[in-house]
């Protein structure tokens, strides 16, 4: 059963300006579920709807097959972690903790129980008598985790919990989330970010928001693998995927596209007669690149090289940076800097898109 | 010279002999004691940087040894001597007959009076001022007009509620809106009511608290809004109902800035005379310090008297002031 449903659910401000439309989502228990999406998309905006913290607009939100919609938010049986802890300055780590319980009026030994097994879960308990003022960065997010955690709640929900961290801290602390899922394995999570690594890391499944709707849903490889759209294959994956424009010239069970830019690709995609001479975009990510000599895909001069070690990035191309085709090879090959290049790759690593939709049948 | 242009050349003179002391000064510092070059402009450069805040402290504490530190020394001394003896030495002469007047005694009940109720309704009313006009669309007309009495004069302020206090023979028109409500709501005949105990000192204090809350609300509103919003959706989500928003979330975390209102207004309260002297001069039992001390020291003329009362007020003053000023310093590390 889902654990929590949105149907048709929209978000209007002053009832013109639409930020969000038509969401459709089943998660189910268990699940930690991540929003992704450029900044603006909407995807704060649909946590807080869930967390009872802004309206609905319209469509229906179910939590456990119960309609929430009006109900508040300490009614619905969810717990959110801010991006900023929002932890109370004026209350120890276990008043943090224990707030919500009080004000459940909870008994005094069962308040206890609870503050005591989250602050043992989360490495806390030498600090429950201290000040938030007290704390560094990562103990203030692992109190407010558990002050999530006190409440035992169906679902989780973190507001871009790592952002405020450093990056060595956010890759602890990420694994700390991780690990915490792993010991709760019923409990369902709710996680918003930017940041792809950490969407591709945690998630069972990731929901890429996009033009005030959901652009896909699905496990982190589907998403990688196969990109409904456009906008998806540019999104996940870094450097992001090039997208070259080109036609069909062979259609079947493997697909021919001749490029624009002069280069000739099988793509592993069927494709029907009718489909012949269309116009379309070969999505290529710069990982899946190689050298060659013969039939290319991508060729050109390297104008800029990026040696990080165990690989090279190429930029190709005499466009600015955005606008540049990026390749990936393994190595340092800072040498080919200047040179013109020839690179191709395997037909089951391409992707085709028509009108800004994948041609790959599911 | 007409008063007016009198008035313009001062403030050049003086606006311009400030700006003139800072610049010559610091000039002065720069290029003729510490000059920044030879052989020793390294140490002349630290040097100057030394000299520097004291150059800028020194027009400030001049003003304010003469001004302040003098006045209460001479004060003192003042306070320990008899007029009628020809300003002999008589020790705590004075103290001993103030403390046996019963006006005194009247005066400091009044004042403790007045310390307990203003800066608490004042604060009070402030608070819920902040609060309620944070969260509406006209709340910053609301704001303005609250803010409003802080422009005007205490006296001024004493003339506008005498008004409303006013009191008309029987029968006549009443233009004292007190009065006019008080009949109207079923009252038999118009109230003097200044001079009735203890209500009038009550009656005075709304003049203190009415010109108070706009302050303590400004300062509160601002520190209202510096609660970060996250922490009053944790709330909610924690299951906190509105009142317990406020009174658990907000409230602590602008204690700090609720203190500093709170004494400020104190330190206003303990030296209130204006509002007395204006309303009722301190008769009819209303009598404060500040305005016994001027009855002694302008009224009666004895210096020694006047002067051992005002060592009461500074007495009464001078834990507060200490202790506003710490709490202060601490809210801006």
């Amino acid at each position: 059963m889902a654990e929590l449903r949105l149907s048709g659910v929209a978000k209007r401000y002053g009832g013109t300006v639409e930020v969000l439309r038509d969401i459709d989502l089943e998660i189910a228990r268990g699940e930690l579920i991540v929003f992704v999406g450029p900044s603006g998309c909407g995807k704060s905006t649909l946590l807080r709807m869930i967390a009872g913290l802004e309206s609905i607009s319209d469509g229906v939100l179910e939590i456990e097959g119960r309609v929430v919609n009006d109900i508040p938010p300490a009614q619905r049986g969810i717990a959110m972690v801010f991006q900023s802890y929002a932890l109370y300055p004026h209350m120890t780590v276990r008043e943090n903790m224990a707030f919500a319980l009080k004000l459940a009026r909870k008994s005094r030994t069962e308040i206890d129980a609870a503050v005591a097994a989250a602050a043992e879960k989360l490495q806390l308990t030498d600090y429950l008598d201290r000040l938030p003022k007290a704390l560094s960065g990562g103990q203030r997010q692992r109190v407010a985790i558990g002050r999530a955690i006190v409440r035992d709640p169906k679902v989780y929900l973190f507001d871009e919990p790592l952002s405020n961290l450093d990056a060595a801290l956010r890759v602890a602390t990420r694994i700390e989330i991780a690990q915490l899922k792993e010991q709760m394995p019923d409990s369902t999570m709710i996680y918003v970010t930017h940041d792809q690594v950490e969407a591709m890391t945690l998630a069972s499944r990731i929901v890429v928001l996009a033009n005030k709707g959901i652009a896909q849903v699905g496990t982190p490889l589907e998403l990688y693998d196969s990109p409904e759209n456009e906008f998806v294959a540019r999104f996940i994956g870094s450097p992001a995927m090039n997208l070259l424009a080109g036609r069909i010239t062979q259609s079947g069970a493997q697909t021919r596209v001749a490029l624009d830019g002069g280069g000739q690709a099988l793509v592993a995609i069927p494709t029907g007669a009718e489909d012949l001479g269309a116009a379309v975009n070969l999505g290529v990510r710069p990982e899946d690149l190689e050298e060659t000599t013969g039939d290319y895909v991508l060729g050109g001069r390297v104008a800029i090289t990026e040696a990080l070690g165990e690989h090279t990035l190429l930029y190709l191309g005499e466009e600015g940076p955005g606008d540049a085709r990026i390749a990936k090879l393994p190595g340092t090959r800072s040498a080919l800097r200047g040179t013109d290049i020839r690179l191709t790759a395997r037909p089951d690593k391409l992707h085709l898109f028509r009108d800004g939709r994948s041609m790959k049948p599911r | 010279m007409s008063p007016a242009l009198q008035g313009l050349v001062m403030i050049v003179l003086g606006v311009g002999g400030c700006v003139g002391y800072f610049y010559g000064a610091n000039l002065l510092l720069d290029r003729v004691i510490f000059p920044a070059r030879g052989a020793q402009a390294g140490r002349n450069i630290n040097r100057a940087n030394l000299v520097r805040p004291w150059l800028f402290l020194l027009p400030a504490l001049v003003a304010l040894s003469l001004y302040l530190v003098y006045p209460v020394i001479e004060t003192l001394r003042l306070s320990l001597t008899d007029r009628s003896q020809g300003g002999a030495f008589v020790g705590l002469a004075n103290y001993r007959q103030m403390a046996a007047e019963p006006k005194f005694w009247e005066a400091m009940r009044n004042n403790l009076m007045w310390l307990v109720v203003v800066p608490a309704l004042s604060t009070g009313f402030g608070l819920l001022a902040a609060q309620l006009t944070d969260r509406i669309r006209w709340g910053n007309i609301a704001k303005s007009i609250i803010f409003m009495p802080m422009a005007i004069s205490f006296v001024g302020a004493a003339v506008i509620w005498k008004l409303v206090y006013d009191a008309r023979p029987e029968g006549t028109e009443q233009i004292g809106v007190l009065n006019a409500l008080y009949l109207w709501l079923g009252g038999a005949e118009p109230q003097q009511w200044l001079t009735l105990i203890p209500a009038n000192t009550f009656l005075l204090m709304i003049v203190l608290i009415w010109v108070q809350t706009g302050f303590a609300m400004v300062i509160l509103s601002a520190a209202l809004r510096g609660i970060p919003e996250d922490t009053i959706e944790a709330a909610i989500i924690d299951g906190a109902g509105p009142m317990q928003v406020f009174f658990r979330i907000k409230v602590p975390q602008i204690a700090s800035t609720i203190v500093v209102v709170w004494t400020t207004i104190t330190l206003v309260v303990l030296k209130v005379f204006d509002i007395v002297f204006a309303m009722t001069n301190g008769q009819w039992g209303t009598q404060v310090l500040a305005n016994y001390m001027y009855d002694k020291m302008f009224r009666a003329n004895d210096w020694g008297l006047g002067s051992a009362s005002a060592m009461v007020i500074m007495l009464l003053v001078l834990p507060i002031l200490i202790w506003n000023v710490r709490t202060a310093r601490r809210e801006m590390r």
